[in-house]
């Protein structure tokens, strides 16, 4: 193999699994270091300045990085980066001062953005704070798009959204909320310079078996429904519920369900519980609150009498897997069954819905009705008009949004300037050494031997009685120092000096999980079978120097290095190194800035 | 200063060995010894073959005397039983201990001042007894706890870190060794694990009095150019002369050599040595060429290195003295002390 070129930014962010997985890159252990040194704020502007909604996010986000979490692959279970993520907004204090202001002189472009949800504001946080004038339509009252409509309470309260969304409107930019927009040709009419889409995926798919009709009085959207919860529309249901689908809407339907007179709530799920699409943590929860979740249970009719709702006929499955393994659900041959319930929420998906959008303004749809979007730049086949979130590719999940609107708002930056889009600028990046002394280091090297701690939880029998009495309390400043203290410091990186390397093995006899390996070169496939440990994980890099003396190079398996320090340590020339990679990912107008 | 202890977290694929313990199992306390100093690879290099050879820790007692080299033990086998004895003593400490228990598996590591200065005398009865022992001299040639100054190792001609020459000859344990009857005989450097590790086995599976002399490079004083120990002369210096391969339990030998290459030692315990010759036809069972082939090599300048004499047929010294089997400490008080009336026959014995 050719020596590692750790020049490449990819190369280190790549080691740091939790920033690489998570689709706003957020520099993970840097601001979990922040959270153990008790610096909330500074942890929460990191947070902020990188995924703009810390404190929804802390309590709702999908978390992508966890499974990607290196102390999942050398322990149990991953650090509950989310949850400490939270920790930094619950402990900030007031932040006021180290947020952006807005210029007061604006660049005198305007643009538009349709939808106050996550992507349309993280657009417009990143525009209005370099001097856009950006103007958000909604047709709610307030801000917050699918986060305050969808999110039940008992999840995030409402005083999390109004603070966070706050922060965004206060960067100057203008809010048309109770203000539907109908016509994108009307609103490019009026002059933008250039328009965001980032309404979301706002149509609960619905469930056309018999009886639905006639049963429509007790059968309910799931997202409309949770909407109607939020807003204070509908605060009772019937004393038995089911509700159809497994995704996480699911999950908040039925939760919500509990808590508004639903003694008895049932899921239901056509696929195997293993692969609900609801989030295992969510799962737990709902099952925590005393609901069943039934699987492998098609449902075919709607039961009814005297025009009202009686029960749902279930047709029993299972799952047969094809030679290419996919995944067919045949009947099992097995009676049908019959559940009494007085209502049901359908919660079987989202679509999009573009009923404003007209031909003439040059947008093209694919055959499932999503817009062409390029998805590096988020552009249309409008070179005016950017979508992100939900509306672009569909139903994913908040952090994605977010992700969307910082490249969107690069692209609109980037498009007023008259620049390509496609010449996307660059990250920042710094690479510096942590060494203070001989055995001695500015991170704390010391490898915690805790497991997970779990968040603790209100009362069962209080969170149940009030739909907006938040179940999870959240980490004390002691459980978050400790869950703190698990993570790996996968960004203060292992960097290797060939020719400082006398070869004396002292690096390879101190690897607590043998992860250098000198030995000859060769190809990567070849070389993976030579090295002291097992080295299985393909989707890991090996860092291999350039010739040392002997002629033999140092292979680095970065699979499951701790980032503990103890190679450097024991390196009589210098040869490793801990030094901190940092990657600040660019945003829109950071280039400018900075240089 | 704060030195951490290794972290305990292991890679998720580790091996376990034929008792259920992986290599991890088998390692001691954090090294305080200078970062890169080759004892720490030693002390790797017989942790791994202890591993490979599923040895109970338990059944191991590892003795040392004074010096850096003597440090190491806490930091290997940390469930093994350990003496850290009075300077250049070890040999006659392991002695006393062998003789109570057999049943154990008895290490003694030693340095080239603990082995060639002060307890040379010790050295050297241990090896002409042939105590049943492994005797690792971790050889670096300077004592390194005061500083630096040359060792009753050093070469002649060698330079001191600050430039002063050697004038005095060098011991060179393994030829002493030779001469004095130890059984297995060895060479190694530490930087080099591949020789090291069978080696090692070689010793713990033989019976008789093995020494192994490792060159050590020590990088705080011994490891600059005019150093006749430092990591660059000896890989230059090398010549191995044999490859081995221990082969324990039902292994089949399954390598295949070019006929004459590869010769097959069996030793007592049924363990076989597979030898892979490097050097022309170095023949690893004659004492005396061995000696004199060191000699002549050691003129070149070379530093010999490989399994240099074994007999796999050896005797030890609880054959020699026609010792009872049993350790003391699982006899009876009565056998232990069989009364007046032994002790005036054995008296009248005597007269």
């Amino acid at each position: 193999m050719l020596p590692t070129d750790i020049r490449n930014p990819d190369y280190f962010h790549k080691v740091v699994d939790c920033q690489w997985a998570c689709p706003a890159h957020t520099p993970v252990p840097e601001y979990i270091r922040l959270i153990a040194a008790e610096r909330y704020a500074d942890a929460y502007m990191i947070n902020w300045r990188s995924n703009v909604f810390p404190g929804i996010l802390g309590r709702t986000c999908d978390r992508p990085c966890e499974p990607a979490c290196r102390r999942g692959r050398v322990e149990e279970e991953p650090v509950a980066i989310c949850r400490l993520k939270r920790v930094a907004a619950d402990y900030k204090g007031d932040i006021t001062p180290l947020l952006p202001i807005a210029p007061e002189m604006r660049n005198g472009k305007r643009i538009a953005l349709v939808g106050a949800g996550p992507a349309s504001l993280t657009v417009a946080r990143d525009l209005a704070a370099i001097g856009y004038h950006c103007v958000v339509y909604d047709r709610e009252r307030r801000g917050g798009g699918m986060i305050r409509s969808q999110i039940p309470k008992f999840r995030l309260p409402e005083e999390v959204i109004d603070e966070e969304v706050g922060y965004v409107e206060r960067l100057g930019v203008e809010t048309r909320y109770n203000t539907p927009v109908d016509s994108l040709k009307a609103l490019l009419d009026e002059g933008y310079d250039a328009v965001f889409v980032g309404s979301g995926a706002p149509r609960g798919r619905d469930l056309h078996i018999p009886g639905r009709k006639e049963a429509a009085d007790n059968i309910h959207i799931g997202i409309d429904w949770l909407s109607s919860v939020s807003f204070g529309h509908i605060t009772s249901v019937g004393k038995r519920v089911i509700v159809l689908g497994g995704g996480n809407t699911a999950m908040d339907c039925c939760r919500s369900a509990r808590r508004l007179g639903g003694a008895d709530v049932k899921v239901v799920v056509r696929s195997g519980f293993e692969e609900m699409k609801a989030s295992p943590w969510e799962k737990e929860d709902a099952m925590r609150e005393d609901i069943p979740i039934l699987n492998f249970l098609v449902p075919k009719e709607f039961t009814h009498a005297d025009g009202k709702l009686t029960g749902v006929v279930f047709e029993k499955v299972r799952a047969e897997y094809d030679a290419k393994g996919r995944r067919n659900l045949v009947p099992a041959g097995e009676p049908d069954i019959h559940i009494e319930c007085d209502d049901v929420l359908v919660a079987v998906g989202q679509e999009n819905a573009f009923p404003w959008i007209e031909a003439e303004t040059g947008i093209e749809f694919d055959r499932w009705g999503l817009p062409l979007v390029d998805k590096v730049t988020f552009c249309s086949t409008n070179p005016k008009v950017f979508f992100g979130g939900d509306s672009a590719f569909g139903p994913k999940n908040i952090i994605w949004a977010v992700a969307h609107g910082h490249q969107a708002a690069i692209s609109i930056d980037l498009f007023c300037n008259g620049e390509p889009l496609h010449e996307r600028p660059p990250p920042d990046v710094a690479l510096n050494s942590q060494k203070m002394g001989i055995h001695e280091w500015s991170y704390d090297n010391a490898v915690s031997n805790d497991h997970r701690f779990a968040v603790p939880h209100q009362e069962k029998a209080l969170a149940l009685a009030d739909i907006k009495v938040e179940v999870e309390l959240g980490f004390d400043d002691r459980l978050a120092f400790n869950e703190a203290q698990r993570c790996l410091n996968c960004d203060v990186q292992t960097v290797f000096t060939d020719s400082a390397c006398i070869e004396c093995d002292a690096c390879v006899d101190i690897c607590p999980v043998d992860c250098i390996t000198f030995t000859r070169n060769g190809d990567e496939e070849d070389l993976r079978t030579r090295l002291n440990a097992p080295s299985q994980n393909l989707e890991q890099e090996l860092y291999v120097s350039g010739p040392l003396k002997t002629g033999r190079v140092m292979v680095k398996d970065e699979d499951v290095c701790l980032h503990c320090g103890m190679c450097a340590e024991r390196c009589p020339t210098g040869a490793w190194d801990m030094q901190r990679f940092l990657i600040d990912v660019a945003q829109a107008g950071s280039a400018c800035s900075r240089h | 200063m704060t030195f951490l202890p290794k972290p305990k977290l292991h890679h998720p694929d580790l091996a376990t060995n034929g008792l259920g313990y992986t290599r991890r199992d088998y390692e001691g306390a954090i090294s305080t010894l200078c970062a890169g100093c080759g004892h720490d690879s030693i002390s790797a290099a017989i942790v791994r073959a202890c591993f490979q050879m599923d040895l109970p820790p338990h059944r191991i007692a590892k003795l040392s005397g004074i010096g850096c080299s003597s440090k190491t033990p806490t930091y290997f086998l940390g469930n093994s039983h350990g003496f850290n004895s009075v300077h250049g003593r070890m040999p006659s400490v392991l002695t006393g201990a062998n003789l109570a228990n057999r049943d154990l598996i008895y290490l003694g590591v030693s340095g080239d001042g603990d082995s060639a200065s002060i307890g040379l005398g010790q050295f050297a009865h241990a090896m002409r007894r042939g105590v049943n022992m492994v005797y690792i001299v971790e050889n670096n040639g300077v004592y390194g706890l005061t500083k630096g100054q040359f060792s009753a190792t050093s070469d002649r001609g060698a330079r001191s870190k600050r430039g002063i020459v050697n004038n005095d000859e060098a011991i060179d344990l393994v030829s002493m060794a030779l001469l004095l009857g130890a059984t297995y005989v060895g060479r190694s450097f530490s930087g080099d694990k591949a020789q090291l590790v069978p080696l090692i086995e070689g010793a713990l599976a033989h019976r008789g009095a093995a020494f192994i002399d490792c060159i050590s490079p020590c990088v705080a004083f011994n490891n600059h150019e005019g150093s006749t120990k430092s990591f660059d002369y000896v890989r230059e210096h090398n010549e191995a002369v044999n490859f081995l391969d221990v082969i324990t339990g039902r292994d089949e030998i399954t390598v295949d050599y070019q006929p004459g290459t590869v010769e097959v030692v069996r030793q007592h315990d049924g363990s076989l040595l597979q030898l892979r010759k490097l050097a022309g036809d170095y023949n690893p069972h004659d004492r005396a060429e061995a000696i004199s082939f060191l000699q002549h090599r050691h003129a070149a300048g070379e530093i010999v290195t490989g399994l240099l004499y074994v007999d796999p047929e050896a005797e030890d010294l609880h054959g020699y003295l026609k010792t009872a089997e049993k350790p003391f400490n699982a006899m009876t008080e009565a056998e232990l002390c069989p009364g007046s009336a032994v002790l005036e026959k054995i008296n009248a014995g005597l007269r």
